[in-house]
């Protein structure tokens, strides 16, 4: 199906819109060609192609909502879709936190779509499939990998005269290589909005070398150890402490970022002064939409300023009940780092663990914000500032709060999963059991 | 972020539910819920032209999925109704193997040319794949069942439930919850009814009609002064039911100690909301767990995840052969221990069974997405590792030459691939009740509901936390406990199985959710158990101080 341009978007919701009959009416209209391959055993096991494309209808009479969604845009269909939005809006419940729709907006344009993205096909992804498989069989160890790239737009109107408009391209892909002999594991990931910038030879090697190396791991204690945390690893605690920046949980008490006081805990340090945190749509490495659903712009927004809370999301809800300009949710995120290369950090550390990435990482703990999960895929151990052995993966209990109060330092940034994060040393950090698993 | 956006527009906040953004399909009036949907005549022409063309494009083996499928959602917090959201998807997924090689395409265009393109877009993969392919699909010989047809054994159909009904209940048990202390309270309820038809180049053509039903809460009580704040999760468990599971039958229910209510095949959603709001106040000013070895005494609602991570997850096939390696993992169940017909799982009294008909279940179907006839089968016997859960294309690779029923797609744009079926503990054959759990323990801990829960990628590491904690002394519950989590390795877990209650105790857990594969598909699974007790376990308290 086809990926509209700006014109046949806008024209499309310009006719829908015509047909609304209710206070106010918003509609989204989005698409998106994915394909994917998927490999195991080195050998392919599944492909696919999705192509979807689907119109929202957001229809409101006072603080009565009804939405109603279609895959057809000829006038009927767009006709027939408004009115059944009408007519559940009519039957539906009030909802007092109901917003109107916003008006007017200025967006900055985005960078987010790389044609050459679009235009990947399903040799290609085979191409990149045998980029794993054939080094990988070469060195004794098998593959599994997945890539899955596509081009996708959204657009929006309502009937306060507002209409935005993206489009965007991205690639995802992930490689795990086992050694034959079942005792080493690695792994790698590549996220990007331009393919130029994947090499799949280069990602795949990456995930072989961490096998070969991380076979016939010894066991060491559990206990509070320096870890060297690769940008993968530190990437899934990040997000989720960005998912407690919510001023509404907060105020109400049941966030971390609750204040004891009654309100939250804007303007509080709360963690090294060395970190920095903040989302920019138009980064260039980490580009994203300049607006969100509702059609909010979104502009570089600091989370966190040399270790003190900056901003916490407001939906318009929120704000209007606080009195406060809404401050949309980030559509990524960005940690400054440092200049240390990864082997300056390890060359520096006594006494440490390398951790390429954390698995099955889950809350514990929504107080403290303690999260449990495991080591995977690569974990070693440094002494006297060299890599030594590999060792058994470890479960860790642990704090992102406390991790990043126990900062040593920052290395170079990496996109990952759309963020851009740092490597990052951090001292006593806490490992509690031993898992035997590769 | 797409999970978590859905969540926060659901207004069930962080961490309370998760639940995938792709659950949303179209988006429609109520009443279109009870239009029949396509006639199963047509269904079978239409099928008919995948099968046609794909043979004729010179696949071995076709098969036709064309499913409708109607969800409803009530999301309410507190005594505002969030929003109501009636959905439907109807369209058909095509799979084929062409030179020894899986191809798959889908299409909501179910129209007789809209059918050909994918069917040989599905065949053009399987053809482009074929030459890296070094495994040639081997499929397993299934019967050619005809024209049949299955239904989920439902009382009420919730399509036929007025939505001001639901509302309103879900409200009541919000001000139950409010009026007994609570600060806050979300809740929420979710309907599904698949309707799906399948045919196959083997000569089946088979219609089912499979209803779902989860009503769930989260209620959080708050001290503001000490900066604490706990939640407290339904005890409900998401069925293969009607609404009928919201009718709070009293001789579904059960009593357990500190006035503890649980719930078989009916739930009371007020009067769970009411023990909600009673116990999240008590989780506030309840002990801090000490560390060590304790004696658990593990409830159904609780052991069912447990039974879902440590043993569901680590023997099915396509995980142990290698093809989750990149995504969920693989699984220390390897054939070579179960090839020795001595591998110790668990202790002699544990005997864990899959089964697909299971009657309640969030699993139970006739016939599994490649069109194979449910059946139930052992996984542990007495204690030993007996077999997996494997589809037709990978029986061959442990020596049968039966598939076991368990392939399952989330929708009908998503390709079908082994899915975890019900997976339970049998219930003991003496005649124990959950006081004869608790009366000889020492020093242990009673734990209820569904918690924090995290494993390694090959399943010998956990630690699952849990909704309540009760201390036990010498063979009393004496109170609340906090902090609690256990850590321990699936097979001295297992080997620790110290005592397990009759079949009066026996209830089923759920998870509407479960996630695997790439892309990610969800899948509805249950798991039943009775309290049963495990021996010498490690408990850590998670308390920290920021």
């Amino acid at each position: 199906m086809a990926i509209y341009t700006e014109e046949e978007a806008k024209k499309i919701l310009e006719k829908a819109l015509s047909f609304s009959k209710a206070d106010a009416c918003e509609i989204n209209l989005s698409g998106s060609n994915r394909g994917n391959i998927r490999y195991a055993r080195n050998t392919v096991s599944t492909a696919g192609y999705q192509s979807t494309q689907s119109l929202v209808v957001q229809a409101s009479y006072g603080k009565k909502v009804g939405t109603a969604t279609i895959d057809e845009f000829d006038d009927a269909s767009l006709e027939k879709v408004v009115g059944r939005a009408e007519e559940l809006a009519k039957l539906a419940p009030e909802n007092p936190e109901f917003m109107p729709p916003l008006g007017p907006q200025q967006y900055d344009a985005s960078i987010t779509y790389k044609e050459a993205t679009a235009k990947v096909t399903p040799e290609y992804r085979a191409e990149v499939a045998s980029k794993s498989i054939v080094p990988a069989a070469a060195k004794d160890v098998t593959a599994a990998g997945f890539l899955n790239d596509g081009e996708s737009f959204s657009a929006m109107i309502n009937s306060n005269g507002l209409f935005a408009y993206n489009k965007s391209t991205n690639v995802d892909f992930t490689v795990t290589m086992r050694t034959n002999d079942g005792t080493g594991s690695g792994w790698v990931t590549r996220d990007f909005n331009d393919i130029n910038k994947f090499d799949a030879a280069e990602a795949s090697n990456v995930a072989i070398n961490k096998a070969v190396m991380s076979r016939e791991a010894r066991a060491i204690e559990p206990g509070k150890y320096t870890v060297i945390l690769e940008p993968a690893a530190a990437s899934d605690l990040l997000r989720n402490m960005i998912f407690s920046f919510n001023a509404r949980s907060a105020d109400e008490g049941r966030s971390f970022m609750s204040a004891p006081d009654g309100g939250n805990k804007l303007g509080q340090k709360i963690v090294d002064e060395r970190v920095n945190l903040w989302s920019d749509p138009l980064h260039p490495d980490v580009p994203t939409s300049t607006w969100n659903g509702e059609g909010m712009p979104l502009k570089k927004t600091h989370w966190i300023e040399n270790g003190v809370v900056k901003n916490l999301a407001y939906d318009r809800y929120w704000a209007g009940q606080k009195g406060v300009d809404p401050v949309p949710f980030p559509s990524n995120g960005i940690m400054e780092g440092g200049d240390e290369s990864l082997e300056d950090m390890i060359a520096g550390t006594k006494k440490g663990i390398l951790v390429t990435r954390f698995w099955y990482i889950r809350s514990v703990d929504p107080q403290t914000l303690l999260y449990t999960g495991l080591t995977r895929d690569g974990t070693f151990y440094i002494e006297n500032g060299q890599i030594k052995y590999p060792i058994k993966n470890f479960r860790f209990n642990e704090s992102p709060i406390i991790m990043l109060n126990n900062l040593e330092s920052l290395g170079q940034q990496v996109r990952v999963d759309g963020n851009l994060i740092p490597y990052m040393k951090i001292r006593d950090f806490t490992f509690t059991s031993l898992s035997d698993a590769v | 972020m797409k999970r978590r956006s859905f969540v926060q527009y659901a207004g069930l906040g962080a961490g309370a539910l998760m639940m995938p953004s792709l659950m949303l399909g179209n988006e429609i009036p109520t009443e279109a819920l009870l239009e029949p949907g396509m006639d199963v005549v047509l269904k079978k022409k239409m099928a008919d032209v995948a099968l046609n063309t794909a043979k004729s494009l010179g696949a071995t083996y076709a098969d036709a999925r064309i499913g409708r499928y109607l969800n409803q959602y009530v999301f309410t917090r507190e005594d505002k109704v969030q929003n109501v959201v009636n959905t439907e998807s109807f369209g058909i997924g095509i799979r084929v193997i062409a030179n020894g090689t899986w191809g798959f395409a889908s299409t909501n265009d179910v129209t007789e040319d809209g059918i050909k393109n994918a069917t040989q877009q599905a065949v053009a993969i399987a053809k482009a794949n074929a030459r890296i392919q070094k495994e040639p699909v081997v499929l397993a010989p299934v019967e050619a069942y005809g024209e049949v047809s299955w239904k989920t054994p439902i009382q009420k159909d919730f399509k036929e439930v007025p939505i001001s009904e639901k509302v309103d209940l879900l409200l009541s048990a919000n001000a139950a919850a409010i009026d007994n202390g609570a600060n806050f309270v979300n809740s929420a309820l979710f309907m599904v009814n698949e309707q799906k038809y399948f045919a196959s180049t083997d000569g089946s053509y088979i219609d089912q009609d499979v209803h779902r039903i989860w009503p769930t809460f989260n209620v959080t009580a708050i001290d503001r002064a000490a900066g604490k704040f706990k939640t407290r999760q339904a005890m409900s468990a998401p069925m293969g039911m009607g609404y009928e599971y919201m009718d709070g039958l009293a001789s579904e229910k059960l009593e357990g100690p500190e006035g503890i209510k649980l719930y078989r095949k009916s739930y009371d959603i007020v009067e769970d909301a009411t023990m909600a709001a009673i116990q999240a106040k008590q989780k506030l000013t309840a002990k801090s767990v000490e560390a060590g070895k304790y004696d658990l005494v593990l409830e159904p609602n609780h052991l069912g995840l447990t039974i879902h991570e440590s043993v569901g997850h680590p023997l099915e096939l396509d995980r142990v052969l290698g093809y989750e390696a990149n995504y969920a993992g693989t699984s220390f169940a390897t054939l070579d221990k179960w090839e020795t017909k001595k591998f110790n799982y668990g202790s002699d009294i544990v005997n864990i069974v899959a089964d697909k008909t299971q009657e309640g279940s969030l699993g139970a179907v006739g016939y599994d997405d490649e069109g194979v006839k449910t059946k139930k089968w052992d996984l542990i016997r007495n204690g030993i590792l007996v077999n997996y859960e494997a589809i037709r294309d990978q029986v061959h690779m442990i020596g049968q030459n039966e598939s076991h029923g368990c392939c399952y797609a989330q929708s009908w744009e998503d390709v079908q691939f082994q899915r975890m079926p019900n997976v339970s503990l049998e219930p003991g054959t003496e005649k124990y009740s959950l006081q004869d759990m608790i009366k000889d323990v020492e020093k242990g801990i009673y734990i209820l509901g569904r918690g924090s829960y995290s494993i390694d990628q090959q399943r010998y590491n956990f630690q699952f936390g849990g909704t309540m904690f009760y201390e036990i002394k010498n063979g009393e519950v004496v109170g609340m406990l906090e902090d609690v989590a256990y850590q321990s390795n699936t097979q001295e877990f297992w080997n620790s199985c110290a005592k397990i209650c009759d079949k009066d105790d026996y209830r089923l857990f759920g998870s509407f959710f479960d996630g695997k594969g790439q892309p990610s598909q969800i899948s509805a699974v249950s798991h039943g158990s009775s309290t049963t007790r495990f021996n010498g376990i490690n408990v850590i308290n998670t308390g920290r101080t920021i």
